[in-house]
């Protein structure tokens, strides 16, 4: 017997396997996206004053 | 050469367009629809990455209201003709995979619009879910007749999210839209209640038609849509309206309210001569009302960088 040979399952649920494949690698680009989206649209400067601010008023 | 969709015993195995189906992919549409709408009509601009996200993520949060919805209502959507096809009276997917999808998809949604948008916008999605999973379906749903009336709320929230995406808050025009679709979900239910009559009566859902008469229906729909003819029409005075809105709401206002007018001056007899042909013209022309209203706030939002939509 081959190594190789494939189970049943795999041809019956091919369909199911690559959708969710798909659908996964989808999201990992998204997520992704929006990270650097976030990353580079956020001013961290005004994040950081006003953590200043916070600390100085304290 | 053995059937790809069945396993060696022969029993049906689930595909990746049945689990979709579990999302109510139509209701999805309407869902991403609105949503969208509200969110450009906001004053607000949002990141094109984010707002796909974000609309995406919406659009989740409804599927998966849906798959808690039809494992919830399997047994009376096996009795219903109209839902007798969907995945689990069809035996195509188990109801314990379709409460695991509504949950897993429900998290997931929320958390990812929590990231993605703000923590507003996702406290509302995770609100809208529980609305129609729970206190609609599994609880108004069966026990009053005002189920329609209540329960349209769930579907009116997705112009409010839009809106809370791109701003970060509630607004008058958010709830406007809102009202909108609270007001139109009762006459468009209750004329698909009229035609597919024996359907709510044989599962033994309270619908208006049953508990209160056909005739009742009838004034109700009339009544309704009054309302709805006055909150549309107002709606075109406001920031989200102009001349665009103002005219298609004329138009479809008037085509609504002889719609509805023609179903309050018929009896069963006429409808049973013509197979129900107004209520079901009504039906259908709801369908196109919803959407020519949100296409023309889309429009108005649309030409307001360029100076032509709005009032301005």
């Amino acid at each position: 017997m081959s190594i190789r040979a494939e189970h049943e399952i795999h041809t019956r649920r091919r369909g199911r396997n690559l959708g969710i494949g798909l659908m996964l690698g989808g999201f990992v680009i998204l997520v992704m996206a929006l990270t650097y989206v976030k990353i580079t649209t956020i001013d961290f400067n005004d994040l950081k004053g006003g953590a200043i601010q916070t600390q100085e008023s304290n | 050469m053995s059937d790809v969709t069945t396993t060696p015993s022969g029993e049906y195995e689930a595909q990746l367009g049945d689990y979709f189906a579990l999302l109510k992919p139509r209701v999805m549409q309407l869902v991403v629809f609105t949503a969208l709408v509200g969110m450009l009509a906001a004053p607000v601009s949002v990141h094109p990455v984010v707002a796909f996200a974000s609309i995406l993520f919406v659009a989740v949060g409804a599927g998966a209201s849906g798959a808690l919805n039809m494992w919830w209502d399997a047994d009376i959507d096996a009795i219903m003709r109209r839902t007798a096809s969907r995945p689990i009276p069809s035996g195509r997917v188990q109801p314990s995979e379709a409460l695991a999808i509504g949950v897993a998809l429900s998290g997931l949604s929320v958390m990812m619009l929590g990231l993605a948008a703000n923590l507003l916008a996702a406290g509302m999605l995770l609100f809208t879910i529980l609305f129609y999973a729970v206190f609609y379906s599994m609880w108004l749903k069966r026990v009053t007749p005002q189920n329609i009336v209540i329960g349209g709320a769930a579907g009116a929230f997705p112009p409010v999210i839009g809106w809370i995406i791109a701003t970060g808050s509630f607004s008058v025009e958010a709830w406007l839209m809102f009202a909108l679709i609270f007001m139109w979900t009762p006459p468009h239910f209750w004329a698909l209640a009229l035609f597919m009559r024996n359907d709510y009566d044989d599962a033994k859902v309270p619908m208006l038609t049953v508990t209160h008469g056909r005739p009742s229906t009838r004034r109700h729909i009339l009544a309704y849509t009054v309302l709805l003819v006055v909150l549309a029409i107002g709606t075109g005075f406001t920031s989200i309206g102009g001349p665009i809105y103002l005219t298609a709401a004329v138009i479809l206002n008037a085509l609504f309210l002889l719609g509805a007018y023609r179903i309050w001056r018929r009896d069963e007899v006429d409808s049973e001569a013509d197979n129900f042909m107004v209520e079901r013209k009504f039906f259908k022309l709801s369908l196109w009302y919803l959407f020519l209203h949100f296409g023309a706030i889309l429009a108005e939002a649309t030409l307001r960088p360029y100076g032509f939509g709005g009032w301005s």
